[in-house]
């Protein structure tokens, strides 16, 4: 059916606009709200067109935290969740490519049992082991620290599937001559299998990240103290209060900066992530 | 510089498949032995074994005077060009040919001569720095040549290093292959299906089928007495000719030969080239009335397919129940019969070959 009548592009282009429509608008509002004074805000008629409260509020959201709530400042926030999202991400991808070579180039006892076991934690996720893995952690000493935040969300299969999967694309026909050329294992790995995985590997921190980023659950329960918040629990701590008013534009202003890095990444990686998804060329 | 020997050598798989089936030849010092055979014959996997890619599950290889069953392909001093090429897709031409070498902890000055030497004689100076994916199939066959040649190894291996090409391009490689082996005087082994190449390349030539030898020898002698019917219709293009005959018809057929005569002769084989058309009849040949069915005309030959009468001439004493079958003759120039027409076509004793029934043994007439 290659017709081409003007009618169905005007009502493919009405539902795609109708639809960006929905999805940015919520957006658009967080965006709005955080440049107006809390009155506007709580008042109820609140503007659609930006107000001039912008640099105050962001301001105040990045280096001084909510006046009457004592909440921490939304930088040192960004900055923990920048930490934690990077080490789930490299960790991750760290810990899956070598896996996936270890399944995909090593004749091991069990070697299918063990890429098994990896592929039924698909279905294990944090939620599901949620209570043991605070039992791990909180008996390990890492409550309140970095490693906990990271190390328990690193183990995954999705990694590792990605990269088995790029890995049975490659030829054997290079392993077999970089045998000849007296590249042992890791030789191997390094030099021939690594360059070859950049786009997979880009593709798979990009997901990793923003993964990483948008932890809220897991986060929520091992934090106790302040200095240790990722920036989306943040969000809900700051509108969470007993007797004051939320500062909602407080907490719309943290809700933009904490879309700004995952955007970042995505547009900045964008190129290579494509790349990595749909690469077929060996 | 090495001579490469192998001895009773077997492949079993892990589920019983006898994929060699011990296999015994000597390729000596800078000679080009072509392995050849229909695709499953085990052709690539005996050249696999001897770069050791695959394991030994029985016999010797020696290469060079040293059993290499147990070493890695890294210590075996060989070098091996592939199908695919398998270049390193990520490297430029310079470290694709580079990259053996300094895993060898060759010193950087040496590599450097050895790489520009290779790129000279491939014709490669000008893509040293291009990356494979830049380069065309020719070229990028030339890069894996190269990546051999700087080793300097004692052996070099071909696995089908042409069959990705274009047939001009083929032609032209094969004959730079040849050069090239000729001027470096480096023992190969290549392995190819096509009869072709292995008749122009070779010094050895080996045949196989089904895991086994059929027949080693030089090129020339094995199309003039191939060994079994398998070779016969295997070298040559188009393939020999093989009728069976009753023994009766044999024996009135070569009734003065003894060894003829007395063995279990049942087929006879002769090449399309060796017929004459003819209306002579020609002592103790072989004449054949045909009904021309197909005409091939290639320029400097013609091939022409027809069906065999019922009559055959030659076979004197008891003519009549020879099984009809396809027949094709070549001959030169672009003259040919017209299709339906009856031909005769005669071939002299001296080029008619005799097999067992079985095919599986030749007697020398």
């Amino acid at each position: 059916m290659v017709e081409h009548r003007p009618w169905n592009d005007i009502i493919a282009y009405a539902i795609l606009t109708f639809g960006v429509f929905i999805v940015a608008f919520p957006v658009y509002l967080a965006l709005i709200a955080s440049t107006h004074d809390a009155a506007t805000v709580v008042g109820g008629n609140m503007p659609l067109s930006p107000g001039s409260h912008t640099l105050d509020n962001y301001y105040r959201a990045i280096f001084v935290g909510g006046s009457r709530t004592s909440r921490e400042p939304v930088g040192h926030m960004l900055l923990n969740s920048l930490i934690s999202a990077t080490g789930i991400a490299v960790g991750k991808i760290f810990i899956s490519i070598l896996s996936a070579y270890a399944v995909v180039y090593f004749r091991f006892p069990f070697r299918k049992t063990a890429f098994w076991i990896i592929f039924v934690t698909l279905m294990l996720p944090v939620e599901v082991r949620i209570y043991p893995t605070y039992k791990v952690v909180s008996d390990l000493h890492m409550l309140d620290t970095y490693a906990g935040l990271i190390l328990p969300l690193i183990a995954s299969a999705t990694g590792t599937l990605l990269f088995r999967q790029f890995f049975m694309t490659v030829p054997d026909e290079l392993l077999e001559a970089s045998r000849i050329d007296g590249a042992g294992p890791f030789r191997f790995f390094k030099d021939t299998l690594l360059p070859l995985s950049v786009t997979t590997i880009a593709a798979l921190f990009v997901i990793q990240f923003i993964y990483g980023w948008n932890q809220y659950l897991w986060p929520l329960l091992i934090t106790t103290q302040d200095s240790m918040q990722t920036i989306v629990t943040g969000i809900k701590k700051m509108l969470t209060t007993t007797d004051e008013l939320a500062e909602w534009q407080l907490a719309m202003a943290t809700a933009v900066l904490a879309m700004l890095p995952p955007v970042a990444v995505v547009v900045f990686m964008q190129r290579l992530f494509v790349r990595g998804l749909v690469e077929t060329e060996k | 510089m090495a001579n490469v020997t192998l001895r009773d050598v077997r492949k079993t798989y892990a589920g019983g498949f006898e994929a060699i089936k011990g296999i015994n030849f000597e390729v000596g010092d800078g000679q080009f032995c072509v392995l050849v055979g229909p695709s499953g014959c085990g052709k690539s996997t005996l050249l696999r074994m001897v770069a050791g890619l695959e394991t030994i599950t029985g016999g010797d290889i020696d290469i060079g005077g040293r059993i290499v069953n147990q070493i890695e392909p890294a210590e075996r001093d060989i070098a091996m060009v592939f199908q695919n090429y398998a270049l390193y897709p990520h490297m430029s031409v310079y470290n694709n040919m580079a990259y053996g070498l300094r895993n060898r902890r060759m010193a950087e000055p040496e590599i450097d001569t050895r790489v520009q030497e290779a790129a000279r004689i491939l014709e490669l100076g000008a893509m040293l720095d291009r990356k494979p994916r830049q380069l065309s199939g020719g070229q990028r066959q030339r890069v894996a040549m190269g990546r051999a040649i700087v080793r300097q190894p004692k052996v070099f291996l071909f696995d089908e290093p042409l069959s990705n090409l274009d047939a001009k391009l083929r032609i032209a490689m094969r004959v730079e292959i040849r050069k090239l082996q000729r001027r470096l005087k480096t023992t190969s082994i290549y392995v190819t299906h096509d009869q072709l190449e292995a008749m122009t390349l070779a010094d050895i030539l080996v045949v196989m089928n089904g895991g086994q030898v059929e027949q080693i020898g030089n090129p020339l002698e094995i199309y003039q007495k191939p060994a079994t019917t398998f070779v016969a219709s295997f070298i040559g293009a188009p393939p020999m000719n093989l009728m069976p005959l009753r023994s009766d018809e044999i024996k009135s057929q070569f009734a003065g030969d003894s060894r003829a005569a007395a063995s279990d002769a049942g087929i006879l084989g002769i090449r399309p080239e060796d017929f004459v058309i003819s209306s002579d009849t020609i002592a103790g040949g072989i004449a054949l009335g045909l009904t021309v069915e197909a005409i091939e005309r290639v320029g400097a030959e013609t091939f022409i397919y027809g069906t065999r009468e019922l009559e055959v001439q030659g076979v004197a004493a008891n003519p009549g129940e020879l099984p009809p079958g396809e027949v094709i003759v070549r001959i030169p120039g672009a003259i040919a019969p017209a299709i339906g027409e009856r031909i005769r076509a005669i071939a002299p004793r001296e080029k008619l070959h005799l097999f067992s029934a079985d095919g599986r043994k030749r007697i020398d007439l």
